[in-house]
């Protein structure tokens, strides 16, 4: 998804291109630039539907006093993005060159601006790639997923308006300014680190953001009591199940788009990979799920499946275009594994993820992007992972500090009372399901 | 006249009303309800984590009848509801002083 790579290097690649014989037989002219918007379009807005995914996952695993409040913050933290990546993000995210701290900190500060309405080939702002509003469409979209995946992990126990306040910091200047290192050329990217669609630029940073945030927050009253995990189900496992089916369809718009290109025969046949890819590594972390939760536990858990799902694609993510179909499945089904045995493992340490998107989205991004080099040459294990290092500590320490402030200047976490009643009566005063009997 | 309320697994109800129809029962009211008895609940496991689910659903079946036949229904519902395994349920027979059917007025054995 390295925007700034296609903006500098395209130029010269279609001039070329347009001078041979065999590129006019493909694509007519300006084709390139269509097709390239049509995938961004395309492929954002099967993203934008994730949102709708997460929304579901979580609100079927939470407890059925807590649902109202889950839709709430999830529709309310994908509009919040969309105004944060607007006026600062995506300048901050894709500086193209112009830095103030050279491959750190973007030049660029100011809101995002389309070209002009039925702009001309010569006036378009790079007619060698796409339409800036293609683009910028398509990269708010994955600004939203890392700010939906915070809100999972810290349900049934945040007050909304310090997490939306959260998530503001998050897509307005965390999670564009990381990114800025690898996908807006910076030093990240010079280093040589390859993250695809972003197993770790998004997906461990979701999860980082997370974690500091349940460190702080603390575990739901009586999750752990005794030294023993207390299980609360979730309200709705059909809801849950829709959620993962609906992320799973996002996702090959998530991975297929951030080919960035479809105006050639090797771009549409890579992007094709890549969807199938996806598919493969999604199938790989479900059935790994599903055969080790029957081991474990001697009986299936659907929502350890759910979760294996997730950390498959979260796996392939990071590079879902070299590996075989095979491999892709085995990637995915490493990612299944991680899940099963890091849900558990995070209760160990009273951290309490109600929806596993810490397992999912950190740990299984993590594994994603370690697992580059093993079907892509061109990535090494060190720069891998001094990559993961340099992102985790950055996203962990600021979004940790970020939740410091605000819980010392307004408070993160409801009363006890609040939370045993539910946050869809003492927050909201809504309950989900008002003519079901208690 | 005898009231009896038995407590039994839910997948059991369609059975004991087709022989309680067979008895002559005129009518019934059943209710979802949650308990336990002896067994103490049963645990489950949800992402790793044990837990008990102290209160099992069941169904709750209440029927007021003569005196003469309910015996017969406390047999039927023994031998129609009963699974040989603990969690089965209970059948509780009362004494019924009264009864009045609401739109006519009428008491006693005349109202069931």
């Amino acid at each position: 998804m390295l925007k700034s790579y296609y903006k500098y290097a395209l130029p010269a690649v279609a001039a070329s291109l347009i001078a041979s014989p065999a590129f006019a037989q493909e694509v007519p002219e300006h084709g390139v630039f269509i097709l390239n918007s049509l995938l961004f379009l395309m492929a954002g807005f099967l993203v934008m539907f994730m949102a709708c995914g997460f929304c579901m996952l979580e609100a079927g695993l939470v407890r059925s006093k807590n649902t109202t409040m889950q839709l709430t913050k999830n529709i309310s933290l994908f509009s919040i993005a969309a105004v944060g990546y607007y006026v600062i993000g995506y300048n901050l995210m894709y500086p193209l060159g112009t830095w103030t701290i050279d491959g750190v900190f973007s030049g660029v500060i100011g809101v995002a601006v389309m070209e002009a309405v039925g702009v001309t080939a010569e006036a378009a702002d790079d007619i060698s790639y796409a339409t800036t509003g293609s683009d910028y469409f398509f990269q708010l979209m994955f600004c939203a997923a890392t700010a939906s995946i915070v809100s999972g992990a810290l349900a049934e126990r945040i007050k909304l308006w310090p997490f939306l306040l959260f998530t503001l910091i998050l897509t307005a200047v965390i999670y564009p300014l990381q990114a800025s290192w690898k996908w807006g050329g910076g030093f990240l990217d010079a280093m040589g680190f390859l993250d695809f669609a972003g197993s770790t630029v998004v997906h461990s940073v979701g999860g980082w953001a997370a974690l500091a945030g349940a460190i702080i927050l603390g575990p739901r009253i009586g999750k752990y009591k005794d030294g023993k995990v207390v299980a609360m189900p979730g309200a709705n496992l059909p809801i849950a199940t829709l959620g993962v089916f609906i992320l799973w369809l996002g996702w090959f718009g998530f991975n297929g788009g951030s080919q960035l290109a479809m105006g050639t025969v090797g771009d549409v046949a890579d992007v094709s990979r890549i969807f199938a890819n996806t598919n493969a590594a999604a199938a790989g972390g479900a059935i790994a799920a599903l055969i080790l939760t029957q081991l474990v536990y001697g009986k299936v858990d659907l929502t350890m499946v759910l979760n294996g799902a997730l950390a498959g694609l979260v796996s392939i993510t990071a590079e879902p275009l070299t590996p075989t179909l095979g491999v892709a499945t085995l990637i995915g089904a490493v990612g299944g594994l991680i899940v099963v045995f890091t849900v558990p493992l995070l209760d160990k340490f009273k951290i309490d993820d109600v929806v596993g998107a810490i397992p999912v989205h950190l740990i299984a991004g993590i594994w994603g992007t370690l697992a580059v080099p093993l079907t892509n040459s061109d990535a090494n294990f060190g720069t891998q992972i001094i990559s993961i290092l340099i992102v985790g500590a950055f996203t962990f320490v600021a979004s940790g500090i970020v939740w410091y402030v605000i819980k010392a200047a307004v408070g993160i976490r409801v009363t006890e009372a609040d939370e045993i009643d539910g946050l869809d009566k003492s927050e909201l005063g809504m309950e989900s399901y008002p003519e079901f009997s208690k | 006249m005898k009231y009896i309320v038995a407590i039994i697994q839910p997948g059991k109800l369609d059975a004991v009303h087709d022989a309680l129809l067979e008895i002559g029962v005129t009518g019934l009211t059943t209710s979802e309800v949650k308990g336990y008895g002896r067994q103490k609940g049963k645990s489950e496991m949800y992402r790793g984590a044990e837990y008990v689910v102290n209160f099992i659903p069941k169904v709750k079946i209440e029927i007021a009848v003569p005196s003469k036949i309910a015996a017969k229904v406390v047999a039927a519902i023994k031998s129609c509801a009963g699974t040989d395994k603990i969690g089965d349920g209970k059948i509780f027979t009362l004494e019924l002083a009264d009864a009045m059917r609401i739109r006519t007025g009428e008491t006693g054995a005349d109202a069931l």
